[in-house]
This record gives structure tokens, sequence and C-alpha cells, in this order.
């Protein structure tokens, strides 16, 4: 008896379709069956639509059939609420972009529809990216396959939770200070965000531009380099995107068994007071089972990393302020009725934007203003600066660094939801990878006795990719965390 | 001698003759049906990003070589935050910290006075849309929004209405001539914010500054500036107090008025563009843009004055628009009457142009036909109701001048023959006029000229021709 379809990862999908033992539509009805039965419990996704993703499978199956042979020709993937698929609804989890379609492609998307890959479902997100939980969207929380009374993470939430709960083989997400890493560890499954430059922002509803990167969410790292190299490269669209080629690093990566002539560094900033016991216990077996692969394990310094969340909480709201200015009733979105030009505006921000998004304007709006800009934001520069430093020292001394993901396993909807200092510190091992505009893997490494997943965190240095994938490859191979699943959960939400 | 001395500065804005918009690939200056040219960046729709115009970089950079500035091999772009309808992120995109050009100078001369109007920097920005205010809406038209923009700010180095003018006037004929824009006042290409402060006279320290927003008419400024230093004056005058503020002109009224505050009191929260990389030029690019750039007005003229031994009068009429300039002196490399050529062109070649609403590019005169043209006049082969004549034939469908002349058998008569026998004529049908001139009014024989003329159908030579009526008349 084989596996039901919806098991089916992204390459082990690409592979049933191109030797045709499944359809695409088949394989997409299977995850939307799936997805109707799972969502009252899950809420991950804030839209699908069966005909038109069905009738986007059908194309690939008859172009299949007329002898189209792109490798991923059909592969359905799930798409954060974030990133622009032309006629279909992009809100960002926002009451303010409630109703509005886009009316273009992000390059990401162009690159996945050129694949022939399906959108089967749109996953849900923390309003604007904005949160470490899923429970700033203006659809709801979403929750933890794991465990539905907990949080899936954030901001990719929706994402995590839909790829480890089987609705789909992958997903696209976008992560500013941890947002595919962490709710990747969170769910168990795998996140990857790539260097600062590597994949196009163009079409990604911009949250903090200068830390924004899109990746994937996946079930291991040979799916995350398959959906990565798809959408990776430069985009003239995308001033920000480097022209370095982007490598095949599919065949190393599968190849990759063992660690040997590595040196990974474990920075003592990492494993400090606040690190829950059982993530720091799991995070340091991980380890162990590194050198076991022939890793040698130095000791690195990051010393400022400490003030990694207060430069982050300066720049990224800084930025969004002005990026979310557009958002105003005039053009697009929801709008106020109201008396006068300027009571609209505030009518239509008031009502449209949600209380953590208020959060951050108003705080990037404050560190910008004249008075405040050199002591917040000018400094914050600085303290950028001195981060990128801080890695750049340590890549002297090793190839790559390992870590933890998040400093607790997934907490519960509602815990922190009237801390935002304590929800923003869950972003502490994952911000300064922003900050330093490198890349960085979150990979499956073991459960809490809770039985909540935990994450191992590979940060591999600017553009390389290539071994941030290989490492987490070999560890995969030796280990079989990331094939866990949660069992279905029952009935509607709880 | 007046008591208090103003001080002017200007913040022009001009937009720049490029085919694209500044940060996306829209047509630019678009001025047809409203929101045509307009994409997902223009519009400032989520997810959109910016990508640089290098033309736009390359024509402000070349006006700041114009003007002598130190050109920024990196510039950087920088967000200035303010919400209104016209902008559609509700931020401009500019560039505050490190514009593309730094100072720089332009020379102007007021009343035989020449001055030198310091610069202080050019950048780069992007327009905001078009907003029309109806009575109870507004309309916006986002075909304007992001086309590329150069900001130039002065020194307050101007001290009348009349040195703005001269600057402003500068400027444009320098930018129109380099093709940097096509500076269309009436299309909204060129406009203004004014600066304006009055100090006593013998101080140095200046007055308090009043800014008068928004101006897009070269007389409308001066109106304003006029009005402005006098309103600044008498409330000195009058012991009373001036507050640094932002200003309107009423055209109208013809005064200007106060802003309220929540029109211009804005903290632009300046942060460095995150979507754009510093814009970096090497010195061999601005060299090669240097080398491109087009001998301006003030040269040229002085060219035309030593070269052609033209008056001024003539230098500054052909240089003023670089078409003409270019065809007097390739008429001029075919002739060697300069004066003439300058006579033509200022004359009849502008005249016909006018009337026909056309420029130099449409004219079928081909620079080598005038100067023929003036050959024929000036070896008597026509004369110069002829030759207008023949102007008009080679402006209307062009050809050659001695082709046409033949053709229309419009050759001189010097024939002293055929001349005599035409003067016989005149004389014996107008006696009258002949008793006159020999009664000693001198006027009188060219009336009798004009006949001869008549009769030959002007083909005869008008000096042969009073010639041979003074010998009949005195014989
Ligand atoms: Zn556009």
């Amino acid at each position: 008896m084989s596996a039901p379809l919806h098991e089916l990862g992204f390459l082990e999908a690409a592979d049933a379709l191109a030797q045709k033992t499944v359809s695409s539509a088949e394989l997409t009805a299977a995850l939307l069956d799936r997805s109707e039965k799972l969502e009252p419990a899950l809420n991950s996704l804030t839209w699908f639509d069966r005909e038109a993703a069905l009738a986007q499978a059908r194309a690939a199956d008859a172009a299949r059939a007329a002898g189209d042979a792109r490798p991923f020709l059909g592969v359905p993937i799930a798409i954060k609420d974030l990133l622009n698929v032309k006629g279909q609804p992009c809100t960002a989890g926002s009451n303010i972009l409630k109703g509005y379609v886009a009316p273009y492609d992000a390059t990401v998307i162009a690159r996945l529809r050129a694949a022939g890959c399906v959108f089967v479902s749109r996953t849900n997100t923390d309003e604007f990216a904005m949160g470490g939980s899923t429970e700033t969207s203006a659809y709801g929380p979403t929750r933890n396959p794991w465990d539905v009374a907990r949080v899936p993470g954030g901001s990719s939430g929706g994402s995590a939770a839909a790829v480890a709960a089987r609705l789909a083989p992958a997903a696209l997400a976008s992560d500013t200070g941890g947002s595919i890493r962490q709710p990747a560890a969170f769910c168990g499954v795998t996140g990857f965000k790539p260097t600062y430059g590597r994949v196009p922002r163009y079409g990604c509803t911009a949250f903090a531009s200068s830390l924004d990167q899109v990746g994937p969410i996946s079930r291991s790292v040979e799916d995350a380099a398959a959906v990565y190299q798809l959408i990776a490269g430069l985009d003239p669209r995308d001033s920000t995107t480097s022209p370095r080629p982007v490598e095949d690093v599919l065949p190393a990566v599968r190849a990759a068994r063992d660690l040997k002539g590595l040196k990974l560094g474990l920075p003592k900033e990492y494993f400090v007071e606040g690190l829950d016991p059982e993530i720091e216990q799991l995070t340091r077996a991980a380890v162990d089972q590194c050198r076991a692969l022939g890793a040698e394990i130095v000791d690195v310094e990051l010393p400022h990393s400490r003030y990694g969340i207060a430069c982050y909480y300066i720049l990224a709201p800084a930025e969004a302020s002005a990026n979310l200015a557009r958002y105003d009733g005039v053009r697009y979105g929801f709008r106020a009725e109201a008396g006068d030009l300027q009571e609209m505006y505030e009518q239509t921000r008031a009502r449209g934007f949600g209380a953590e998004v208020k959060r951050r304007v108003i705080l990037g709006t404050y560190v910008l203003s004249s008075g405040f800009h050199d002591a917040y934001y000018l400094r914050a520069q600085k303290v950028r600066t001195l981060i990128r430093g801080d890695f750049e020292r340590a890549f002297a001394r090793c190839d790559a660094i390992l870590g933890p993901v998040t400093p607790t396993p997934a907490f519960r909807v509602g815990e922190k939801t009237s801390d935002p200092v304590q929800m923003y510190l869950g972003d502490v091992f994952t911000v300064n990878v922003n900050l330093a505009g490198i890349c960085g893997l979150s990979v499956p490494c073991g459960f809490t006795a809770a039985g909540l997943p935990a994450g191992l965190h590979v940060v591999g240095p600017a553009f390389r990719e290539d071994l941030a994938l290989k490492i987490g490859a070999a560890y995969q191979h030796a280990t079989e965390w990331h094939r866990k699943r949660p069992v279905d959960p029952q009935g509607g939400r709880p | 001698m007046s008591d208090y001395v103003p001080s002017i500065g200007l913040e022009v804005h001009v937009q720049l003759k490029t085919r694209t918009k500044m940060f996306c690939a829209c047509p630019a200056h678009e001025e047809g049906t409203p929101n045509v040219a307009v994409c997902p960046v223009c519009l400032g729709l989520p997810g959109a990003l910016p990508t640089m115009n290098r033309e736009a970089i390359r024509k402000t950079v070349k006006v700041g070589l114009m003007i002598g500035s130190e050109i920024s091999l990196r510039s950087t772009f920088d967000r200035k935050n303010y919400f209104y309808p016209d902008m559609p992120k509700n931020f401009q995109i500019s560039q505050q910290a490190a514009p593309l050009c730094i100072g720089g100078s332009v020379e102007i001369e007021v009343g035989g006075q020449k001055k030198t109007i310091r610069v202080n920097h050019i950048h780069q920005e992007e327009d905001a849309a078009k907003i029309t205010h109806l009575e109870n809406s507004s309309e916006i038209d986002y075909n304007r929004a992001s086309t590329p923009l150069m900001e130039l700010v002065t020194e307050p180095d101007m001290s009348s209405p009349d040195e703005a003018i001269a600057f402003l006037t500068a400027l444009k004929e320098m930018l129109v001539y380099a093709g940097i824009s096509d500076c269309n006042l009436e299309l909204g290409h060129v406009r203004c914010d004014v600066n304006s402060s009055v100090r006593p006279a013998g101080t140095d320290k200046l007055g308090v500054k009043c800014e008068i927003k928004n101006m897009n008419t070269f007389k409308g400024i001066h109106r304003a500036l006029e009005y402005e230093l006098e309103r600044q004056m008498e409330t000195l005058r009058a012991g009373g107090k001036l507050t640094q503020e932002t200003r309107r002109w009423d055209d109208v009224a013809g005064v200007t008025l106060p802003m309220r505050s929540k029109e211009y009191a804005h903290d632009y929260r300046y942060f460095p563009e995150p979507d754009l990389p510093p814009v970096t030029l090497d010195a061999a690019t601005v060299e090669a843009w240097r080398a491109e750039l087009p001998e301006l007005p003030a040269a040229k003229r002085a060219r035309f004055i030593r070269d052609y031994g033209l008056p001024e009068y003539d230098a500054g009429v052909l240089t003023a628009d670089p078409a003409i300039a270019g065809y007097f002196e390739a008429t001029a490399q075919k002739s060697q009457n300069f004066k003439a050529v300058s006579n033509w062109v200022m004359g009849e070649l502008l005249r016909a142009l006018g009337e026909k609403g056309e420029t130099i590019a449409d004219a079928k005169i081909a620079p080598e036909a005038l100067a023929a043209l003036i050959a024929l006049v000036d070896a008597k082969t026509i004369n110069m109701p002829a030759a207008k004549e023949v102007f008009q034939i080679l402006f209307d469908r062009g050809g050659e001048p001695a082709a046409i002349v033949k053709e229309k058998g419009l050759a001189q008569v010097s024939d002293t023959g055929a001349i005599d026998g035409f003067a016989e004529q005149a004389i014996a049908a107008n006696e009258k006029v002949a008793a006159e001139f020999r009664g000693g009014k001198e006027a009188a024989l060219m009336f009798l000229v004009g006949q001869v003329m008549k009769l030959s159908r002007g083909k005869a030579n008008p000096q042969l021709a009073a010639d041979a009526l003074r010998r009949k008349l005195q014989g």
C-alpha cells in the first residue's frame, strides 16, 4: 500500500508526477480535501480556490501529456499571504488589504509559474509579517499542528503549520527577523532564509526592506534547496538582488552524508540564561551529532549579538513606518468613509491596521523623528555594522555557525499577546542573521518532553547557501526528526 | 538708495526629458488620457520596488557639469515622508544626505551688470501625481507620478525680482540647449519655491526668510517677489516683526498669503532608501558625459560676434534656439556674407516658420540653398523682391535657387537698352512726378524707379533703373 498523496514532499511529488504515478489534479485535489478537513482546527490558510487550483493542475497535466518535461511541472506549493500572485487576493494578513486582488506576479511567483508549479493555497501570516506567533493576523491565529493550544510561531506560521500538517509539500514564506526559521522550528519542519539579495523581493509586500527575504518552508533540506533554486537569482526589478549566478546545489545537497573537514562555530552568547533547558539540551545533542558526522566544533564570539533585538526593533519599524504609509484608503484596499481627507486617512488606518502594526508604525515614526533620529535610527545603523563585523570575524574561524533557533518551544496561544517585549525576545537568535544579511537554516532536532519540536540553527556566510544546505542535509541524513509528523488535529478550533 | 536689501534664493524643480519615469519603465510626460502611464511601481502597489533611471542621472549630472558643480561619484537616495494623495507611496524618493551635484554657479546679467549666482546643490527626485480639485472632489492623474525631477537649490544671492528672473531665464536656456528639459512652463516642467528676506542696508546678517511655494510662471514669480519684498520692508519700516513662514501667491488678488501650518509643517523623517543601492559613477563616465555637452548659449553668442562679425543683437537672436544657431552656422559655412545670412535667418526664415507654426527641423530650404540664394543677390543676378519670391518657393518646397530663378524668369534685367526703354515709358506716363524731380524733389525718383520695376515685372536692376532715370531727366 502506497502512502497517501499528501505525504509527498516537494521533490517526491515532482518524481511521482514525472513517473506519472499521480497526476497534478489528483495531488492538488487531495491537498485541498485535506485542507478543508483540517483547516477548522488549524486556520493556517487565508484563501484557496479549488476550481482555480484544479484548473492550473489540469493545465499542468495536459502539458505533461503533450511532452512537457519541466521537472516541477504540476507540483503544488502554498504561498504566504504576503506574496503577490496575479488574480489572487493578497492581504498580508491585514484588514486594510481586505478585498485587494494582486494585479501582478511577484518575481518569485513568476519563476515558480514558469517552472509549472500549482499555487494551491495562501497561508496565514502575522499582519504585515509583524509578529512571532501568527496571532496578529486579521484572519485570527493559526494553530500549531503539534498542539493546537499553541502557536505555530510567526510570522510565517501559516506556511509552517500547513507544511507540517501536510496541506502542501512546501510553502513560500518570508523572513525579516526570523519569520521563516522560528515557525519552522516550532512546527518541526525545515525553513531556509537565504542571504539578503539572493532572492528577489519584487512583489513581496514589504515589511522592512533592508531585512526582508523570501525563502522556503519544507519537510526536508533537499526540498528547501529545490525551491530555493527555483526562486533565487538576479532580478532587474529588485536592485538589491545580487548578480552572482545561482549554482546548482541540489546534487551536493542530495549527496551530503558527513561534515568531514568542516569547522562549525558555537557562539557562547547563544547558550545563556533565558534559554529553555530542554531546548539547550536538544541543541547540544544536535551539535554532538554534527561532531559525530566529522565536523570540528569551535568556540566563536558574537559579542554584539545581545544588542540585536534592540537594533532590530528600531530599524525594522523605521522602514515599516514608511513602507506601510501607502495604505491610506486613496488608491486600493480598505477605505473608511469620512468627511475630509485627513479624517479619511486617520479612520482608514485606525480601523484597517491591527494593534501590533500600529505599535510598530508609531515606534518607527518616533525613531525617525527630528530630535530622535540620531539617538535611535543612526545609532542602530552603527550597531548593525558591528553585528555584521561579529559574523565576519566568526566566519574567519569557522565555516558555519550552529545554535538554537528559538529560546523556547512553541508557547500557548495568547500567552505573550499582552507582553510585546516578551514576544520580541523570541527573535533573539534569529534577528542577527537578518541584520548581518547572511543565510540561516532551521532543521528539526528533536522534541521536548511535552512533544514540541525544536530547531537547530545553521548560519552560513553571505552567499554560502550551498554550505548551510549541505550541513543541514548531512544532519538530516543522519537523523529522523524531520520525518516525524503530528497527529491530525480533530474537530474545529479549540 | 533703499533702506533695505533683499536676498532671494530659489529652489527650482525641473522635469527631465527622459523616455521613461524615474523608477519604472512607464513612459514619462504622458499628457493625454489620465492614469494610463502607470504600473505597480509608480502606483505604489504592495510589493513593488523602484529601479534607477540612469538617463535621468546622466541628465542631472550634465546640468551639474554645465554650472561647474562637483559631481558625487557616490550618491544616495533617501525617503522623504509625508502624506498627500499625489504621492502614491506617501513618501517621495529624493536625495538628502548625498546629492548628485554639489555647488556650482550661474552667470546672470541685469541692466548691463554681470553677477554670479551660487548654487548650493542639485539633487534627483521623483515628481508627484497631478491633482485637480473640483467642487466636491479631487481627481488624481498618476501619469505624472514619478516623472524624473531635478531640484536645483541656489544660495540667497539674488537681490531683485529682475535678478531672479534673469537666473531662471539663464538656467532655462541652458537646460533647453543641452536637451535636459523642454522647460515648458505651461506643462509644469519648471516649478519654483521662492525664498526671500530683507535686511537693513549696510548689515550682513540675512533677515527672516519667507518661502513662497509652488510658483510656475516667471511673470508670477516676478510679481510675487515684488509684492513680498515690499510687504517685508513695509512691515519692518512700520516697526513690525517678520516670522519665518511659508506663503502662497494669489495671482488674482496679487498678494502672498500665509499657508496654514498644517499645509507645510512637516517633519519629513528622511532616512536612506533601502530599495536602491547608492548610485556610483566613475570619473571616465562623468568625463564622457561632459564631452556630450553642447556649447552653452553665452559662449556661442560670444563666438558668433567674434567669428562672424555679427552685432550683439544678431548673435542673441540666432543663439536663442540651438537649432536656429546650427542652421545659421551651416549656411554661413557655404557663404561669405555672414551678415546677409544672419539677416535672412532672423528675418525671412523666422517669419516663415512663425507663420506656418513650424520649427527649423521642418524647413525644406537647405542651408546650401539659402547660401546660393544670397550669392545670387550679391552677384546682382536677382534683386531683393525676386530673392524673396525665390525664398518663399525654397521654403515651401525646397529646391535649387538658380533653377527657380531660371524657371520663373526672375533674373534681373541689367541690359541698359531695355532699362532705358522702361525709364522713358515711366517718365512719359508720369510727367507730373518727373517735373517734381526736375524741380529738386529727390524723393520723386524713387517713385519712378518703382514704376520701372513694375514695367519690368520686378526684374530690372534697381540701381541701373535709377541711373537711367537720372540720365534721362537731367540730360
Ligand atoms: Zn510606472
